[in-house]
């Protein structure tokens, strides 16, 4: 299969240092010249850009849009104002999840949908067809895919916002979880949310694919920024918890068992999936998402068997070295009936070797300040 | 363009091999550090552990990847590189000047098997 690109390619080509990698079908940066653990210090010191381009963009128009929404997502959307964003899932009817997503509300019949990359046929397809609504032949609101004509940048790190505001003085005025639609810099249109998958504070940028290298040149000569690859998304988003679908959630990890219980609505009179979960939640859900930090030296690896007095109670789901830490961290699905209290001793089987572990808290890293 | 040093042999799976009498020092190579990226850790062999050639002896860890060292000669582990354990950059660093372990090797001829700076050379090309 040929692999599909981002709008910022060319600059990558043209820059040296750059290692490129397959992500679900695309080829991107893994690292810039600097690599992953200068690139993640710089998100947690100054402030982190990022193509974050293949993720997907999907409108939902129209007078239907609010109540279609209403029926999909583990969220109430009338429960944001115009301007705001929620964080959401989408549910199959077994509760298994679609695909982890942050809706932006335009206005009342007007809402962006935020995707990610390797599920946007599936969500899209899901979206228009393959839902029970839909199949019910309901009233649809207009789906439109707009994933090929828009890219995505994101400014991260403690500094961003007087970074930005350099460029697109408003963002000062944009609080946590909102956005504003209105905004042009050098007669390009440009969306900008407070938000982000780095556990800072930060933006994210929606803009013209065609507008996206003359913004990322501007973004990148900002004193102070660090160009960002995936490696470094994946660690701070691993440090702040953030969940990454087909780890922590997927078809056969539901919401509840990601410990994002906070992000379902099950007061809500009806979503994809409800039936399903609330069966969860009375009959005990069967597994939790937890922190360890490893005492054995040791990289626990995705997929490794997490094990107790000799007997497997789960597996990792992502795991790193922390570069804020400097130790290694993992997230584990394990069995909910283990009784395990942090400080707790337990076992990685790492590549047949038993390794110690302990259950801590999570996140691993929290922001220390800042108006958020 | 990465350093390959003439003092020493060469195995498809980048590792370099220096023999001395009948010890060999192994590490990787800059190729292979290069493409691992920031090496984290490093999985030491113990001591008096025993390989043929070919079998799996340590793993690097790096943000990216993992990837097993194997023997490039049958032998004894006579000596780990412990500085590896608490920097293991030192691999990014200096890959020729940082051996990750010394063999007692049981055969010397292995040696012969390995590819010189010149094989190596053309075969890191044909990868490119």
């Amino acid at each position: 299969m040929e692999l599909k690109h981002t709008p910022l390619f060319e600059i990558y080509r043209d820059t040296a240092g750059v290692q490129l990698a397959e992500f679900h079908g695309w080829e991107l940066p893994i690292h810039f010249a600097s690599g992953i653990i200068p690139e993640h210090h710089g998100v947690r010191t100054s402030a982190g850009l990022f193509d974050v381009s293949h993720m997907g963009e999907i409108l939902v128009d129209g007078e239907q849009a609010e109540g279609y929404l209403q029926q999909l997502l583990t969220t109430s959307v009338t429960a944001i104002k115009s301007g705001e964003i929620c964080y959401t899932l989408m549910c199959y009817q077994n509760g298994g999840v679609v695909d982890d997503l942050m809706v932006y509300k335009i206005s009342d019949t007007r809402y962006l949908l935020v995707v990610n990359a390797g599920n946007i046929d599936k969500d899209v397809d899901w979206i228009m067809r393959d839902n029970p609504i839909a199949q019910s032949g309901a009233p649809m609101p207009d789906i439109r895919n707009q994933s090929d004509a828009w890219a995505q940048l994101a400014l991260q790190g403690p500094k961003s916002e007087e970074l930005l505001a350099q460029l697109v003085p408003e963002v000062r005025d944009i609080p946590f979880f909102t956005f504003r639609d209105d905004l042009l810099l050098q007669d390009m249109p440009l969306l900008i949310s407070r938000s982000g998958y780095t556990g800072e504070d930060g933006f994210e940028i929606y803009l013209n694919a065609e507008d996206a290298p003359d913004m990322w040149r501007l973004l990148a000569e900002l004193p102070g920024v660090q160009p960002c690859g995936l490696g470094a998304r994946d660690t701070l988003r691993l440090e702040a918890k953030l969940p990454l679908y087909g780890h922590e959630i997927s078809e056969s990890i539901t919401p509840l068992e990601a410990n994002l219980g906070t992000f379902v609505d099950l007061d809500k009179h009806y979503f994809v999936g409800r039936e399903a979960l609330v069966k969860q939640q009375q009959q005990g859900i069967p597994r939790s998402l937890r922190g360890v930090e490893m005492i054995d030296s040791g990289f626990p690896r995705d997929g490794y068997r997490v094990v107790l007095d000799g007997r497997d109670i789960g597996y990792v789901t992502s795991g790193t070295k922390s570069p804020t830490l400097g130790s290694f961290i993992a997230l584990v699905l394990i069995d909910r009936g283990t009784g395990l209290k942090f400080g707790d001793e337990l076992h990685i089987d790492i590549r047949g070797k038993l390794k110690a572990a302990r259950l801590v808290r999570t996140p691993f890293y929290k922001k220390q300040t800042g108006r958020n | 363009m990465s350093e390959i040093r003439d003092d020493v042999r060469y195995t498809e799976n980048h590792e370099w091999v220096q023999l001395d009498g009948t010890t060999a020092k192994v590490g990787i190579t800059d190729y292979a550090q290069d493409s691992l990226g920031e090496i984290v850790y490093v999985e030491l062999p113990e001591v008096e552990d025993q390989f043929s050639q070919g079998d799996e002896v340590a793993s690097i860890e790096s943000v990216k990847a993992a990837a097993p060292v194997y023997a490039p000669m049958g032998g004894r582990i006579v000596r780990v590189n412990k500085k590896l354990e608490d920097s293991p950059e030192l691999l990014n660093e200096a890959p020729f000047k940082n051996p990750i372990y010394t063999l007692e090797v049981d055969d010397p001829d292995e040696y012969a098997e390995l590819m010189d700076s010149d094989a190596y050379a053309d075969f890191l090309k044909e990868r490119e």
